[in-house]
């Protein structure tokens, strides 16, 4: 083999799908090349196909409903469009190595992390006795930077935390010197420092060992930090290719530029004149999850720790931090979902965190929440129309008014009409997300708390809710609390920021200031891990 | 419109209909059952005659073109009481099986939503699972006395805990979705919640369980025949024809083995079409494969 044959090339790769969807192929005519100590990036928005190429590189496509159609996938010259079940299982873990996405489904709950990363070893080198094996689940715990190896090796997942976790996927994949890793989306789920960590070591580890990355992503900030070469992937072909220097600052394509165009990057709302009396306001609230284990030991978790804060009518107040620092916590308690153990919650002066019964059911309606995960938060079984009338008729309204409310509410969210009738699995998640949004305001309420609303999103629609959240407050003018981990879409659409580390606000104030102007520790060490490209790109432009 | 791959949930049309057309065991099953269910519902009409017409000079004929099963040892027609039997047998089935999944599914819904109530209730459950089932329905029986009424009741109370497990489960699960958490967030009442967005999702799993249970209580009714503690003779069940040919089995065998095929036929049509419906029901079982990009 020749220096310049590449780990995997990838030919003119077609991967079919099942009759009757919106288009033919998952995978069309899609060729790429990973070389050595190169990490190339796959960037595309969800439905691109991006996916469907690693599994098919894995040979883990679902064969019934996805058939590879043509092209050829070569592995270090070979092809394994063609190998045998037999040939795969000797490639898989020896010649190829996957990373996924959620470290916590794709790690065995019940067996300590050492176990499984030694698993790998005792399947493929028979040869290897204990000792050897031992040495080298320390050795790879050690390069990928896995504090005090010796101890970790024995915890188990669940012990570990998600940064942790990923490291043990990583060292999984590397236990046998793979000549390809395929990472699909390794950081997605992980904190921004967290995810600047991971990509460091990758990159890292790519200088010792010999292998070559394929990086599956949907975020460019990822492929600003890491990528060596870039392909961009739309409806399943390949739209563009290059190095990240010349796809990022010149994108060729429309769809590279609108993707470009729709990250979020850093951009302030314009100061707030000063506003009349808080709408909500909390004081000293505090909340602790206590469990007991089964030998009675009591463990008690500080979820909030005296957080006060107050709203001012049509205020955006975006709540930031890792996760664990009680931000969902924060959202849960405002909503009533968890009652505080002490602290006030004063809404339009009323306090409301000991409300329970007839009262609690009256007050919710003038708090409403905004999921995460779209796909959730709509009950599959019910009509949009249903799901959209079920909150203003409890709370009084007659079935005709809340249908023409509900109604009204659709165009608002930018929908028809007429898509009360069809039930949620017909929507996209952009839509859902707006439907969610209607469902919030057709209650009409005074505050809404969105929860990482727009994270589960592709980033040209994320840019869309947002500026319909931005529409909707200037013509409705509720009051909004914006939980979520991206400090720049924070940035976009708060008036004030409140970060959170450990259950309390460590800094609070107006959005500008916080982000160009820290005065604490922890809120520049969240900036600095914000992917580097918003920086990049604004110094390009 | 939706150009997120997820195929349609089948719950948009009729989805038992749906889980019988695609396993063609279930279906078959199905045809089966409705033909012994017809059988019991016209015994009347297709047998002719009285089930209960002692003929003492026609006792123990063998099955022929005259008595198809032959007769018994009072020289009733077997054909005729094993068809009549079957609307007993059915019946109770029926009625266990509806009344045992209507009482564990209110139990279930509540013990899974009202978490103070959890570990109570749950607590007596257990406790009637200790209890043999069989060993119950004989003691409330033979106290009682046999009617319709207390053998169903005798043979649900038995059921009652399997079916609460089952729902607890899929409401313990389905609570934590974010649509419940928005419809509570709405501020709708528990019972709304409850009826509305997650009985729904226990469904699926109930029809199972009910076949099954159907299953379960022909087969206990029978064995409360066979015991001598079901039904007075005069009302004809399987497991009471089956107690009364026990005496002449040696001899003739036929007054065992109709309705002991009727019994075994029965029953092992609703397993199968409860085994058929699971495996589309089921979404852990589903070999329904998913498109994902």
């Amino acid at each position: 083999m020749t220096v310049s044959e590449p780990i995997l090339r990838i030919e003119n790769l077609s991967v079919a799908l099942p009759e009757g969807l919106d288009r033919k192929h998952a995978v069309h005519d899609v060729s790429l090349e990973v070389h050595r100590k190169q990490i190339v990036c796959v960037v595309g928005e969800s439905g691109s196909g991006k996916s469907v190429t690693a599994a098919a590189v894995m040979r883990l496509l679902p064969e019934k409903v996805l058939r590879i159609t043509g092209g050829a996938i070569h592995l270090e010259g070979e092809d394994i469009a063609a190998a045998s079940p037999a040939r795969l299982c000797e490639l898989r873990g020896n010649r190829i190595a996957m990373i996924f996405q959620e470290p916590l489904t794709a790690l065995n709950p019940v067996m300590r992390v050492g176990e499984q990363i030694a698993e790998v070893l005792r399947i493929h080198r028979p040869q290897m006795d204990h000792r050897q094996i031992e040495a080298r689940v320390v050795e790879l715990m050690a390069d990928v930077q896995l504090p005090d190896p010796d101890r970790l090796a024995r915890a188990y997942p669940h012990q570990l935390s998600g940064g942790q976790r990923q490291r043990v996927m990583i060292a999984m994949a590397l236990a046998l010197e793979p000549a390809l890793i395929i990472a699909d989306e390794p950081t997605t789920a992980l904190d921004v420092t967290t995810q600047a960590q991971i990509l460091r070591l990758l990159r890292e580890l790519l200088t010792k060992h010999d292998s070559g990355v394929l990086m599956i992503t949907h975020d460019f900030g990822v492929v600003a930090d890491i990528a060596d070469h870039v392909v961009v992937m739309q409806q399943g072909e390949v739209v563009e290719r290059g190095t990240p220097d010349k796809v990022l600052a010149a994108p060729e394509h429309p769809y590279t530029r609108a993707l470009i165009e729709a990250v979020p990057r850093f951009r302030y709302r314009p100061e707030p004149e000063r506003r009349e009396a808080a709408v909500l306001a909390v004081e000293g609230l505090s909340l602790t999850y206590r469990s007991t284990s089964f030998l009675g030991a009591k463990r008690e978790t500080r979820a909030l720790d005296t957080v006060s804060f107050s709203l001012a009518p049509g205020e955006t107040l975006g709540v930031v931090g890792e996760s664990g620092s009680g931000k969902t916590s924060l959202a849960k308690t405002l909503l009533r979902f968890e009652t505080p153990d002490s602290g006030r919650i004063l809404f339009q002066g009323q306090d409301i965190a000991g409300l329970a019964g007839s009262a609690l059911l009256q007050m919710r309606r003038h708090i409403q929440m905004v999921f995460q995960d779209p796909y959730k938060s709509l009950n599959p079984r019910r009509r949009i129309g249903q799901s959209l009338i079920e909150g203003p008729v409890q709370h009084g309204l007659s079935v005709g008014e809340a249908v023409k409310r509900a109604e009204d509410l659709m165009e608002l969210v930018g929908l028809r009409r007429d898509a009360l009738d069809r039930f949620p699995h017909e929507f996209s998640g952009g839509q859902r997300q707006r439907i969610c949004i209607a469902r919030a305001l057709a209650m009409e309420p005074s505050v809404i708390v969105a929860d990482e609303a727009v994270s589960a999103l592709d980033v040209s629609v994320q840019a869309q809710v947002l500026r319909l959240f931005e529409e909707l407050q200037r013509r409705i003018g509720f009051a909004m609390i914006f939980v979520t981990h991206d400090l720049r879409v924070a940035s976009n659409i708060c008036d004030r920021i409140a970060v959170m580390q450990r259950g309390r606000i460590v800094e609070i104030g107006p959005a500008q200031r916080v982000f160009e102007a820290p005065e604490e520790a922890y809120t520049r060490e969240l900036l600095a891990a914000v992917p580097g490209f918003a920086r990049k790109v604004a110094a390009v432009a | 419109m939706s150009a997120n791959g997820q195929a349609p949930s089948l719950a948009r049309r009729g989805i038992l209909i749906d889980a019988l057309l695609t396993n063609r065991v279930a279906l078959f099953s199905g045809a089966l059952l409705l033909a012994i269910a017809l059988s019991a519902v016209f015994a009347g009409l297709i047998t002719g005659g009285d089930p209960f017409l002692i003929r003492p000079r026609l006792r123990l004929r063998p099955p022929g073109s005259e008595f198809w099963f032959g007769t018994d040892a009072l020289g009733r027609d077997v054909f005729a009481l094993v068809l009549h039997g079957g609307r007993i047998s059915l019946l109770v089935g029926l009625f266990a099986a509806l009344a045992g999944a209507a009482i564990g599914t209110v139990i279930g819904l509540l013990t899974g939503y009202l978490r103070w109530l959890d570990p109570v209730v749950m607590r007596v459950m257990d406790g009637i699972m200790a209890i043999p089932g069989i060993l119950f329905a004989v003691a409330l029986v033979s106290l009682v006395g046999p009617s319709l009424f207390t053998i169903v009741a005798a043979i649900t109370f038995a059921e009652i805990p399997r079916v609460t497990r089952l729902v607890r489960a899929v409401v313990l699960s389905v609570r934590e979705e974010s649509y419940v958490r928005a419809a509570e967030g709405l501020g709708i009442p528990a019972r709304l919640v409850l009826l509305r967005h997650i009985l729904p999702s226990c469904i699926a799993p109930l029809i199972v369980q009910t076949t099954y249970m159907f299953a379960a209580a022909i087969l206990s009714e029978a064995v409360l025949g066979f015991l001598g503690v079901g039904f007075p003779p005069d009302i004809p069940s399987w497991g009471n024809v089956l107690a009364e040919g026990r005496a002449v089995f040696q001899r003739a065998p036929w007054t065992i083995i109709a309705p002991g095929l009727f019994l075994a036929v029965t029953v092992m049509a609703v397993n199968l079409l409860g085994d058929g419906l699971r495996d589309r029901l089921d979404p852990r079982l589903s070999r329904a494969a998913k498109v994902s990009s």
